[in-house]
């Protein structure tokens, strides 16, 4: 039995975000808080994933707008269905309930306050093809005593006649970034519904105008987040 | 303009007085003790003004018993109760970091006259 995964539980809340960019905010004590600026559309509900018909229970969502004229005729019949005005694009909501959730039901930035810690998940910015150092944090080589163009390579990947092979899940230079990336345990500094935005503390993945996803804490240590 | 600005709007101070590198300030600060709060107040010269909008700074070079003292503030930090401008400077640098290693005479900034 995994204990580490059951200790994780599932989400609760879920909103669809755009990364505006960071900044800073003073906080009551006067103190400069880095904060991350996260635009919220209100989420459309299209449809529900069920553990009886899908074998997991999500939110199907979509926000923002897209001409109708522009849709395929799969997509545009899928909207028309749910009776959901188009969207940028469809993404689903992992969440432990959803009962309480009906098609075209609109979910804003008020799902969260300021106080709760969050999870915050994007695609990364992609790095290209990325040498050791920068992508695993090797050490690299030394400057000088006779290094010769060796600097920044990875030094020995594995023994000699035995195993007269590399170990598959060596590290190595490669693609590095453009994956999937959680930061877990953020904290909410502030909800602006007017402005539909709401500040997390410190940094997010992925790039300015990037689409992440926020969830209340699975892993929350203690306080607030998962109200379990 | 970015799109963060519109967040910062609200952080940002309009009373934040026109100064350079060169000027003297008397920069008055809240400083907390305890659960007081009074205000202190630190002059000296501005070598330095750097960065822009909500994230800009100034730093302030004094001396205090002959021992040379920086502040950094931000312009727009709420610490900073109000800036008064003592002294126009007449400088040719907008950052004055060749006063660290004058003393005396030669660390004086000429006053400036029109």
């Amino acid at each position: 039995m995994d204990l580490r995964r059951n200790r994780a539980t599932m989400a609760k809340r879920a909103i669809v975000g755009e990364k505006l960019g960071m900044t800073q905010i003073w906080d009551e004590s006067n103190v400069a808080v880095p904060v991350t600026v996260l635009r919220v559309d209100p989420a459309r509900v299209v449809q529900l994933r069920t553990p009886e018909r899908d074998g997991y229970s999500a939110l199907q969502v979509t926000y923002g707008h897209r001409d109708a004229g522009k849709l395929t005729k799969p997509l545009a019949g899928h909207y028309a269905a749910a009776g959901v005005e188009p969207g940028k694009r469809l993404l689903e909501l992992r969440l432990e309930d959803i009962s309480e959730f009906q098609v075209g039901q609109e979910i804003a930035a008020d799902t969260f306050e300021p106080g709760d810690v969050v999870d915050v998940t994007a695609i990364s910015k992609g790095k290209g093809f990325a040498g050791p150092m920068k992508r695993h944090n090797f050490k690299g080589q030394g400057a000088s005593h006779g290094a010769h163009r060796v600097h920044r390579m990875p030094g020995s990947i594995g023994q000699c006649a035995t195993p007269s092979r590399v170990f598959k899940g060596v590290r190595m230079a490669g693609r590095m970034g453009g994956s999937q990336v959680t930061t877990l345990n953020l904290e909410v500094v502030r909800v602006d519904t007017e402005q539909g935005v709401i500040l997390i503390k410190g940094a997010v993945p992925g790039p300015r105008g990037g689409v992440v996803v926020v969830r209340n804490a699975v892993k929350a240590p203690t306080r607030s987040g998962g109200e379990s | 303009m970015k799109p963060t600005d519109l967040i910062d709007e609200s952080s940002l101070r309009d009373d934040v007085p026109d100064f350079a590198p060169g000027d003297t300030l008397k920069v008055h600060v809240k400083v907390v003790e305890g659960n007081k709060e009074r205000v202190q107040v630190f002059q000296g010269v501005v070598i330095a003004r750097q960065g822009g909008g909500l994230q800009e700074t100034f730093t302030v070079r004094k001396l205090s018993y002959g021992v040379g003292v920086e502040r950094t503030f931000p312009i727009h930090s709420p610490i900073v109760d109000h800036i008064e401008v003592v002294t126009r400077g007449d400088v040719r640098r907008a950052k004055l970091y060749y006063l660290r290693d004058r003393v005396g005479k030669a660390a004086k900034v000429k006053e400036k006259r029109d």
